[in-house]
Order: C-alpha cells, then structure tokens, then sequence
C-alpha cells in the first residue's frame, strides 16, 4: 500500500525543528531513518499528518569521545557499526549492531530514531539498557538528560514529551576488568529476533565476579533486565554452574515473554536461558582477557 | 493539502527535476515520474529487497524512503550499470552465464546490493556472499545459482 497523504518538513537545523515540535507536539511525527515509520506509514498503521524530517540536520551527526562516548541521534547505523571510537570503547555496542535488520537498513536507520522507536524487539533499547546510557532530549526551552531506565516507558513509549527530540545518546566507556557480550537467535539473520541478551561481567582483583548485569530483547514491552539473576552472580566465582543458576533466575523468575508465532513463552525462555550461560561465559572470557592486557 | 514540492534528482548521472507530493515513495517516483522500471517494487515494506538501490554510493531500499528526501542526491539503479544492452556489466555478465535468475524480479535489488559489496570485497567467501545477499529475497532459484554468478562476478570484476 502507499502511505496517506501528509505536510512534509524539512529543516536544515536543530533549532527550526524543535520549532515545529512546539508548534505541532505529536501531530509532528519526527522523521529519523524511516525504517520502522515507513513501513508502517505504507501499511497505513502510522497515519501521522505532519512529518518533520530530521536527515538534513548534519549537526545531529556524530560520534565523538569527551569522558564518555556521545552519539548524535541521527548518527547512520553503519556508520556507528564500522567506527573505531565505537568498537573500542563501547565494544557491547559495536557487537549489537550488525544483529539490526540487513546493511541495506543500516545504511539509513539511525541510532537515535531505534532508540526512540522503543520496539521491544530491537538491539539498541537493550544495550542502553545494559550499559546505564544516558539520553539528551531537547526543546525550545533547552535541554534535560535521561536516564535510560526512565526512559522506556513501555511498548513503542518513551518519556520524550510531544515537544521533545532525542538528540543525543551517552554511551559510558568500557570499564576495566568487565567483559561484554550481545547475542540474540533469529529465525533467518536480519529478521527480528525470538529473543535475545546482553551481560555485562566485571571480575574483581581475585577474578571473582564483582558485577553483573543482564538485559534480554523482545520479551517484555520494552528491554527487560533481570537483576536478581544478575544480583546471584555478584561475589561468585564465575562457572558454569554460577550462570546456569543465573540463566535459571532470568528465566524462571524474572521474565514475562508474550511468545509470538515464531517462537512461544516456553521456547522464549528456554533460548533465553541458552543465551545467558553463552553470554555470559564469552563476557567472562573477555572480562579475563581485559585483565591480563597490560 | 495536496502538498508539492520541487527536486532535483541524479539518477545514473542523468539529472531529473520534478514536482512531487511528499508521501511519493522513492521506488515509484524512480519507476513513474523518472521512468527506470529495472528498480522493482516487491513487499514495499522494506523486507524483500527487490528495491534496492545506490542511495549516494550506499545501497538502501527505495521503498521505505521518499522521493523528497532524494532532492540533491545522487541515485544509481540498475540501468546505470550498463549504457549497451549487447555490452553487459561484468556483474550482469556473471548473472547471465551462471544462471543467477530465473523470473528476475528480485535480480536488479541483488545486483544493486552486490556492487558496492563486491568493490568493497574483491574476494569474498560463500559464505560472506550468503551473508551479504541475506536482505534480497529470491522465490525462484533457492539462491545456489546466485550465490556462485556472485562468485563468478567478484572474479570477472577484478580483471575488468
């Protein structure tokens, strides 16, 4: 089908856009990629009647390191995937990427419109989540920062107001001694995932595991942390034992999958638990390696 | 509320200037307004690939763009690979002596997605060429024939 009819913005700067956020609130839907708006604009799902058109907006590109990594909102996927700042320094980020859809979305999804999407089933909301980042909305008022866990305010909701853009996304550097994985199980690569986890692993001076953390994707309304599961692997000695009973906790006590027709609340458990002990021992695996490069 | 606006379009280095209503997606205006039917319209969603096309030297799908946010930029589809029907493009070459099609609806979207890919990796494995056609869609072939005209294609483009 083809999308209903609409006005069409286009600014060239920040400034001008969060004017016409003032003056349309949610009738103005912001425009990142596309890639998710589109596809339900064709659908006729999404009907917005005014559309504001972030793309010109260069100064909302852009990825550079000041204390911590900061990523302008509409920074390309792809560009963020094969940017070396990223894979050094938010290494959990860097894996999560190419798991987004196909190179061909990538090209034109943005960091910032997935993240403000907040589609239970999509990688970044999880690695923010993972990662404690930080989010800067702005209006023509200024500017607030929030965190991540107020963020995400259930499916396809965010705390941004009608008045909002998110501008920015602040990616904490990777710590040391802390080990960082992402894996998720597609049916075929590039469709959404049945499900999928980060851990986040830090080892103390004894190789113990000092903290954990773990998110899972796409079963709950929005990225779906499990911290008593991660809370049962603080002070253990990192085993196979410690993160099956941890993959156990997740799974059996912490999480409410909704299932779907590729995949039912049972086998959404059952992946995320083989997730958790596979991610887990390879954050593990990395956490040592961290520790004995000089 | 019929809003149109006006833009410029390059197109296979050919500029195209045109008014258009905003919700015109990209693949109908290159296909209706600019006349390049090779681009094809498959799940206009975003999921089969059949639209694919060079978006300022990057593939993207044309289905889930507006031809608006095309004004100033610089498109490549299909028909630019070849000026001379009889004189095929190495990858188009490729595609013809390994069988790489049979009903060829999804063949402009997988050439347009494996040129940049090929230039960009001269040599890859099978196993990359899989991995780099996994956002096309093909209901005919079961993909072996693609696969290796891909195979075929990254040999005749190094020595073109």
């Amino acid at each position: 089908m083809k999308p209903a009819p609409f006005e069409y913005f286009a600014p060239e700067t920040l400034e001008a856009a969060l004017e016409l956020k003032a003056q349309h609130g949610d009738e103005g839907k912001a425009l990142a990629g596309g890639q998710s708006l589109i596809p339900a604009m064709n659908f006729r799902v999404a009907q917005p009647s005014i559309l504001i058109d972030l793309n010109p907006i260069s100064e909302l590109r852009y990825i550079h390191k000041n204390g911590a990594m900061r990523i302008g909102a509409m920074t390309v996927q792809s560009y963020a995937e094969h940017d070396g700042l990223v894979a050094k320094h938010v290494p959990l980020l860097h894996e999560a990427i190419p798991n987004i859809a196909h190179a061909q979305i990538r090209n034109r999804g943005t960091i910032g419109g997935s993240i403000a999407h907040a589609d239970p089933a999509s990688e970044l909301p999880v690695i923010c989540m993972a990662l404690d980042a930080r989010m800067r909305a702005q209006n023509v008022n200024g500017e607030r920062w929030i965190e991540t866990k107020d963020f995400f305010a259930g499916l396809f909701a965010t705390a941004l107001q009608p008045d909002e853009l998110l501008v920015e996304i602040e990616f904490p550097v990777a710590k040391a001694n802390t080990g960082y994985a992402f894996m998720e199980i597609a049916r075929r690569h590039g469709d959404y995932a049945m499900a999928g986890v980060a851990a986040v692993l830090t080892l103390d001076a004894k190789g113990d595991c000092e903290t954990a953390r773990l998110v899972y994707l796409n079963v709950g309304d929005g990225p779906a942390p499990a911290p008593q599961a991660a809370a049962s692997l603080q002070g253990a000695k990192p085993s196979a034992a410690a993160f099956k009973q941890a993959a156990r906790l997740a799974t059996e006590k912490e999480m409410e999958p909704f299932g779907n027709l590729h995949a039912s609340a049972a086998y959404q458990r059952r992946l995320c638990a083989v997730l958790t002990e596979r991610a887990l021992a390879k954050a593990f695996d990395r956490a040592r390696f961290s520790q004995i490069q000089p | 509320m019929s809003q149109r606006l006006p833009i410029t379009v390059s197109i296979n280095g050919k500029r195209y200037q045109h008014e258009v209503e905003p919700r015109l997606l990209l693949a109908d205006y290159i296909r209706q307004q600019a006349g390049l039917t090779g681009t094809h319209v498959g799940c206009e969603h975003g999921v089969c690939g059949a639209c694919t096309i060079l978006f300022d030297g990057k593939p993207v799908r044309s289905c889930i763009m507006f031809a608006v946010q095309a004004d100033g930029h610089e498109l490549m589809t299909v028909e630019g690979l070849t000026e001379d029907e009889k004189k095929l493009h190495p990858l188009q070459q490729a595609f013809w002596e390994a069988h790489g099609l049979q009903c060829g609806f999804c063949t402009p979207g997988i050439l347009m997605t494996l040129l940049p890919y090929l230039q960009e990796n001269p040599k890859p494995t099978e196993e990359q060429v899989r991995s780099a056609i996994s956002g096309n869609l093909c209901r005919c072939t079961g993909y072996q024939h693609i696969v290796d005209a891909a195979l075929l294609a990254a040999e005749k483009m190094k020595t073109a």
